[in-house]
């Protein structure tokens, strides 16, 4: 009767497979700094970790909810600047900062998502793309709040009588924050939630009969992706001490979906190794400098032409197949 | 019974019109039309599926078939008329609330979750009976990953009775076509539905894999779940049929059992004798 197709076990990892690799970027993680002998080269792990966060974000909603946002940079923005303007202008302390720049981009992500998710292809990405470039314009002419187009100093992160500070505290901050934000995206792919997610990007009519309210995870994959983009921002506010309204632009947002798209859709430790290499090239290659949104655009055709599963998965699947030779 | 075509519906679980249930029938579809662009894919059609049957749709090709099935569930709005689900209104009410009150289906052209292994797929159509709140899930907690084993399980043992037990590990991308229409089958009995609406599960199927599904169904319906049937297949649908409603041209052609309905001439002129 039917002839037997090869069986391809992957998707979600049983749970030895997500502990192992869990367990494999704590070591990654801990044992990194060792490499990185001077604070350049820590700064720009500290950088490639901030990427990193966002984009494992974003790939919950790109990657696995087959949704594009081309303006997640605007609420990397918003956190930075809530940040911002609450610690340093106002005074507040920055965990509180950060919450409520977490909370705000919740709310307003939410209040966005009901009507431009109801949106398809071309038109959600402009749509979004609207949003990033709202959110830059206001940073740069609400001068009196945000300092305009030259930006505006933050003052440290202080929390329990402790200053972070220099690169090396903030490479074991972003370090836990980047583990916590994969360990949050591993359970949650893996789970009714994220089949239900999943389930919106495999077939929509599908996922609705069998009783997934597919508006509802939709907008929830929006929020939860720029929550983490808005505490990431936050964070990069603190660390760095200057933010400036380029980091919420639209080639911000740009670089964020290529890192995603270029390290692997639908795969969290994809977008995090997306992110670290289209982080640390730039600083490698000085042609990337010059040229960054060049070279930047042609890596993006480059995968979606040759590798449209992205470098990770492409990878895994070359190895399987050796496997199965 | 007053029924009120096309009045909104509120959505809400306490919006529903109750209905003095004149007999078992668990569907009824009362005046219903849809018409795309002008013109009338169904017209003005009424029939009531009882419970516990087999009730076949059948008719020629672009006869209706697939959009009574997308009006049921609520994947079309009808332009006008009624659809009645276990007493309650329901026409109006986006598909996702009809699954919740006991309505699942199957695709006449594949909806596969490609994107997920087999058994995902059968675990989505779980979700119903699964936490779909978004904290537990991010957490982890460990509730939830026990009833998310169960889930597993139960899925297992769905693939395994409609005979898709060797895909168990199996990713949805890597298996044939006849095992993905079981597949959908499968994903479909997840969600504990009363109506089970099954469009054209045997399409290009062999002859033995026709039997395996015919087998399926029956079995399905012995355990008390209703299903509706769309099959081109008039060797199953005779068969396995309570009840067949004959549509053409969006109109109900004939009712009755399937010994009434393949005695009728009408049928016969308009879609038997096109048979074959
Ligand atoms: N979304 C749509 N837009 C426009 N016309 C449609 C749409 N869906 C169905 N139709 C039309 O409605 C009519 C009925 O189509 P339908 O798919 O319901 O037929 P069917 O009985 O399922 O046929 P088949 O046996 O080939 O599956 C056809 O003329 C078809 O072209
Ligand atoms: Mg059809």
């Amino acid at each position: 009767m039917v002839q037997i197709a090869a069986t391809r076990t992957t998707a979600s990892p049983p749970i030895n497979t997500r502990l192992l690799s869990l367990a494999a970027l704590a070591a990654v993680i801990a044992t990194l700094p060792l490499a990185l002998t001077n604070n350049f080269h820590l700064d720009i792990a500290i950088l490639a970790g901030f990427n990193a966060i966002v984009c494992v974000g974003l790939n919950l909603l790109i990657g696995y909810a087959g949704q594009i946002s081309l303006g997640h940079a605007g609420f990397f923005g918003i956190g930075a600047y809530a940040s911002g303007i609450l610690v340093t202008t106002y005074g507040w302390p920055p965990i509180a900062a950060l919450l409520a720049g977490a909370v705000s981009v919740g709310v307003l992500s939410f209040l966005l998502a009901k009507p431009i998710l109801r949106l398809k292809g071309h038109y959600l990405a402009m749509a979004t793309l609207g949003i990033g470039i709202i959110v830059s314009i206001v940073l740069r002419t609400e001068t009196g709040l945000t300092g305009g187009p030259d930006g505006m100093m933050v003052d440290s992160f202080k929390i329990f009588g402790l200053e972070l500070y220099g690169e090396k505290t903030w490479y074991w901050v972003v370090g836990v924050v980047l583990f916590i934000a994969v360990w949050l995206s591993l359970n949650l792919i893996d789970s009714p939630v994220g089949r239900a997610l999943r389930a919106v990007h495999g077939s929509e009519v599908a996922a609705e009969v069998v009783g997934v309210d597919t508006a509802r995870y939709k907008v929830m994959a929006f929020v939860v992706s720029a929550v983490f983009a808005s505490v990431a921002g936050s964070l990069f506010a603190h660390y760095t001490g200057l933010i400036t309204p380029a980091k919420a632009d639209f080639f911000k947002s740009i670089e964020l979906v290529t890192m995603v798209v270029f390290g692997g859709m639908a795969s969290t430790f994809g977008a995090v190794i997306g992110a670290v290499l289209l982080t640390v090239l730039p600083q490698a290659l000085t042609v990337f400098q010059d040229y960054s949104q060049i070279v930047l655009g042609a890596i993006l055709m480059f995968t979606m032409v040759f590798m449209p599963k992205g470098l990770l998965p492409t990878i895994e699947g070359l190895i399987a197949q050796r496997r199965r030779a | 019974m007053t029924m009120l075509a096309n009045a909104p519906i509120p959505h809400g679980e306490n919006a529903v019109t109750p209905v003095a249930a004149p007999s078992k029938a668990l569907l009824g579809v009362e005046n219903l039309s849809r018409e795309f662009g002008g013109v009338l894919a169904i017209e003005n059609l009424s029939f009531t599926v009882s419970q516990g049957d087999i009730h076949s749709i059948i008719g020629p090709n672009g006869a209706g078939k697939t959009t009574l099935f997308n009006l049921i569930t609520g994947v079309y709005k009808p332009s006008r008329g009624t659809v009645l689900f276990d007493g309650a209104t329901v026409s109006g009410l986006p598909p996702y609330k009809l699954a919740a009150r006991g309505m699942s289906r199957t695709f006449q052209n594949l909806q596969i979750f490609f994107n997920m292994t087999a058994i995902e797929n059968v675990m989505v159509g779980r979700h119903l009976h699964l936490n779909g709140r978004l904290l537990p899930s991010l957490f982890r907690l460990p509730s939830l990953v026990r009833k998310d084993r169960e889930a597993k399980e139960r899925a297992a043992e769905l693939m395994t009775s409609v005979g898709l037990a060797k895909y168990v590990d199996a990713h949805a991308s890597s298996m044939p076509y006849g095992a993905l229409k079981r597949l959908e089958i499968a994903r479909a009995l997840a969600s504990e539905p009363k109506l089970l609406l099954l469009d054209e599960p045997a399409a290009g199927l062999n002859a033995t894999e026709s039997r395996e599904i015919d087998e399926v169904i029956k079995t399905v319906a012995a355990s008390g779940v209703t299903v509706i049937l769309v099959e081109h297949d008039m060797k199953m649908v005779m068969g396995i049929s309570d009840r067949i409603t004959a549509l053409n041209y969006g109109r109900k052609l004939a009712e009755g059992t399937p010994g009434e309905v393949a005695a009728n001439p009408d049928v016969v002129a308009a879609y038997l004798g096109t048979m074959d």
